[in-house]
């Protein structure tokens, strides 16, 4: 047998070998991105979520925000006049898991946080229409009838925790006080108005 | 600017799989010099049996090319860990490159207007136009297309102004931003007053003719004693605090009872953002020269 053929009528083999050879590129371009200071250490001023708006984030993946809303901002002219500051890796680093998205049927939210009022967000959720009459948006009035109890959420601090966000004792044992009894409309405007804010917009 | 090691393991491993395929494809030429082959792969279906010929010429030498084409890469883009290239391309001074060009032809588009005084630019059509696509593109989401407002939302073309009309108040609404700060009252006044107060307010703004006389009196009484210093004795408003007149018939939460007692009993906080570091100032001028067209049409 041929040193080819043995490669080849091996499963196992060529299994490795293939693994081997796909390897170099996630080698080259993943793996030292892990170790630089850029990507690892948040940007000056940049805060875990609060408990609201932490619980804001999990509807905003709940109800699927992200299939349609991206949350990176491009470091492209078109992108940064009308979104503001291009995204850096810095901001990202208390997101887990992040969401930053692929596909903008909206426009990107990586900086919509005090670019419109509370009062815009909740009628703007309610029924898009009501202030954009040529939305596509869906309208989610469930946000505002849903009462959020804030039993899981120091769990999910906690969790986060391990992972690295510096959430403290204090952080944690006032979550579920700070959520219940609001809405899911509270939460996901109080998630929205937080994007993107550690760093200040600019032209 | 990453670490030495980590610069050193992206070149090592970068150049190390250019040298293999190099070598790769070497050792394999030569191995296969002989233009067609009768040999075969030993492989057999049905019968028909698959020929050992050399890669064809016009597919290796498309493999040659992207070698090629990777050195020169390699030499001009900044791919090699801390290697920043001849050319000294970067994603950001490409962004400031194309920020400068766009700066420098549309600019001055914008700037010809900014001395102007907003009174004197509203007489022209082109500055009132650009002016126009600036609110539809970052202003109607609220206030809407037209500039009609909405529950919530002031009416921008009735000619009636919560924090001035003029030009320059205008102007300093959009680039600093509003911040609404009616407190909520229920609490402090309770439900009777509450209800008796609103019920004053419509009377006084001749909403109701057939209110209860003791449920106005009452609510004067709450009036003077909560609303007044901000809504004003003749409740005409104040607009260096935003406080909106009671008495004009304009309602931006709406004029019923129900609406106005949830106004005095929840307080309402409208905001209007900040928009100078987002549109820049010579925007904003034009922005608010658009606006301040409308109000003169309204007066008209």
């Amino acid at each position: 047998m041929t040193n080819h053929e043995i490669v080849e009528k091996n499963l196992g083999y060529m299994i490795g070998l293939v693994i081997v050879a796909i390897s170099f590129g996630a080698l080259v371009e993943i793996v030292p991105v892990f170790f630089q200071d850029e990507t690892t250490k948040p940007v000056d001023g940049l805060k875990p979520y609060t408990a609201m708006q932490l619980e804001g984030r999990d509807i905003y993946i709940r109800e699927g925000c992200v299939g349609c809303h991206s949350q990176m901002i491009r470091p492209l002219r078109a992108e940064v006049e009308r979104y503001g500051h291009y995204s850096v890796a810095g901001e990202s680093v208390y997101n887990y898991t992040f969401l930053w998205g692929s596909k903008r049927t909206g426009p990107d939210l990586a900086r919509v946080g005090g670019r419109y009022s509370n009062e815009w967000h909740r009628a703007h959720l309610n029924d898009p229409r009501d202030v954009v009459p040529e939305s596509i948006m869906p309208a989610y009035p469930w946000l505002n009838q849903n009462t959020l109890d804030g039993k899981d959420v120091p769990t999910k601090m906690k969790t986060l925790r391990t992972l690295g966000v510096p959430y403290t004792e204090e952080d944690i044992a006032g979550a579920t006080e700070a959520v219940k009894g609001h809405t899911e409309m509270d939460a996901v405007v109080a998630y929205l108005q937080s994007l993107g804010t550690a760093i200040k917009t600019q032209r | 600017m990453m670490s030495s090691f980590w610069s050193g393991w992206i070149v090592v491993l970068t150049l190390g799989c250019l040298a293999f395929v190099i070598y790769f494809l070497v050792t394999q030429w030569i191995a296969q010099r002989a233009e067609t082959t009768t040999n075969t792969t030993g492989h057999e279906y049905d019968g028909i049996q698959e020929l050992d010929n050399p890669m064809p010429k016009w597919w290796l030498a498309m493999f040659v090319a992207t070698i090629i084409f990777t050195v020169f890469y390699l030499f001009l883009y900044p791919g090699l860990g801390n290697w920043k290239g001849f050319l000294g391309w970067t994603q950001l001074n490409e962004l400031e490159r194309h920020q400068e060009k766009h700066a420098q032809r549309y600019a001055p588009l914008f700037e010809q207007y900014a001395n102007t005084p907003i009174d004197e630019l509203i007489a022209n059509p082109k500055a009132v136009k650009m002016g126009e696509r600036i609110f539809i593109n970052n202003c109607a989401l609220c206030h809407g297309s037209d500039a009609g407002g909405a529950f919530g939302f002031p009416n921008l073309r009735d000619g009636d102004w919560l924090y001035g009309g003029t030009a320059d108040a205008i102007n300093h609404t959009i680039m600093e931003g509003r911040s609404g700060q009616m407190p909520a009252w229920g609490a402090v006044i309770g439900d009777e007053g509450v209800r008796n107060v609103a019920t004053f307010i419509r009377a006084n703004a001749g909403l109701s003719q057939d209110a209860d006389p003791q449920s106005v009196a009452a609510g004067k009484k709450v009036y003077d004693t909560t609303c007044m210093a901000c809504h004003g004795v003749n409740a005409e408003g104040n607009e260096a605090l935003g406080a909106p007149n009671l008495v004009d018939g304009t309602w931006l939460y709406g004029s019923s009872q129900a609406q106005i007692e949830y106004t005095v009993r929840q307080g309402r906080n409208g905001v209007m953002p900040a928009w100078k570091d987002i549109l820049g100032k010579e925007k904003v001028h034009l922005a608010a020269t658009y606006i301040y067209s409308l109000d003169k049409k309204a007066s008209k």
